[in-house]
């Protein structure tokens, strides 16, 4: 039986190798965000109120863009959606915590510290503790991302604007969905929705945003009753 | 305006780690949503990668030759096979501010 402190020293541990790439996105969010014209305070306060990098610049993005605010926010709920997937994996773990813990507890769930919580939750089952590990993986991740954005939004001000730094919002998504170029389903998923935004890219409000995604999750409903 | 916006967004996304944690049964969502949602960043991501490659900040389609698509396709390729994120996105800004700034200045 590990002590809570023993998980939650592990929960840090299996998280640090994602500091690598979590620290550069978190400073690309905080600089992307400044370089768009944004408030710092507003820039940095989504760190604390949203705390999902992707969402946070695609809603920075569409704003400076000229989506409106519902669009915007309706995105943020589309993006984040996934964490519902993370939330009904997790649940068979976190079921014995009281109510108010698993309110608390639920803040702190990200995409790299569900992967590594749920890789280790598979094969320790019977600690009586568990939780204490996403907590590790997950507190490691919220103190990072706030110094990262923090960092970014201070280095953001000094970037010349002919850098072009805007050019780095496709290239941080194409680097969170590079790898699922291996699985041809998720390739064809990718193109439908890429072709679609640029189909409906001249829909009201920015709206693209959503109709492509939604076409493209059809497509991909469609792929799974295909593949049984 | 903004503060609101950010502030509902941020509760939209806290309902979204907390509801299958704290309040809903978790056989709620049956298999086929579940795989569904496993597609949600292959089927969201495309829509801002694409129109930020393809579209100028004029709204129109830009040339096949611009550094956008060459920076891009790097980064692709670097991504594939490093499948690191700091060589992904670097890899793809520096390709193309070499071309911007030395052989279109």
């Amino acid at each position: 039986m590990l002590s809570k402190k023993q998980l939650f020293s592990r929960g840090m541990l299996d998280i640090a190798p994602h500091m690598l790439s979590v620290i550069p996105f978190g400073i690309i969010c905080g600089a992307i965000g400044v370089d768009l014209g944004f408030n710092p305070y507003l820039v940095y306060a989504m760190s604390i109120i949203i705390f999902g990098g992707a969402s946070q610049i695609v809603f920075l993005q569409l704003l400076s863009g000229g989506a409106s605010s519902l669009v915007a926010v309706t995105s943020v709920g589309v993006i984040n959606s996934r964490h519902l997937l993370y939330g009904a994996v997790l649940s068979e773990y976190l079921e014995k915590l009281s109510f108010i813990k698993k309110l608390l507890i639920s803040y702190v769930v990200v995409d790299q510290g569900f992967a590594e919580s749920n890789k280790f939750f598979k094969k320790n089952k019977t600690e009586q503790y568990l939780h204490y590990h996403l907590l590790g993986t997950g507190i490691t991740m919220w103190v990072c991302w706030q110094i990262a954005t923090l960092a970014g939004i201070i280095l953001g001000s000094f970037v010349p604007e002919e850098l072009g730094l805007k050019f780095a919002i496709p290239l941080t998504f194409i680097a969170i969905v590079v790898q699922d170029l291996k699985k041809l389903d998720h390739v064809i998923v990718m193109l439908v929705c890429g072709i679609s935004s640029l189909l409906f890219f001249e829909a009201p409000f920015k709206s693209y945003i959503l109709i492509s995604p939604v076409i493209a999750l059809f497509v991909a409903a469609l792929l799974l009753r295909l593949k049984k | 305006m903004t503060w609101l916006s950010i502030t509902i967004a941020g509760i939209l996304t806290y309902f979204t780690r907390m509801t299958m944690i704290a309040l809903v049964r978790r056989d709620l969502l049956g298999e086929k949503i579940k795989a569904v949602l496993a597609y949600v960043p292959s089927a969201v991501f495309p829509a801002i990668i694409f129109p930020a490659i393809f579209i100028n900040d004029y709204g129109a389609y830009i040339e096949m030759n611009d550094p956008k698509i060459f920076g891009a396709l790097v980064a692709i390729i670097v991504g594939y096979f490093s499948r690191n994120v700091i060589a992904t996105i670097f890899s793809g800004l520096l390709s193309y501010w070499i071309i911007i700034f030395v052989f279109l200045s």
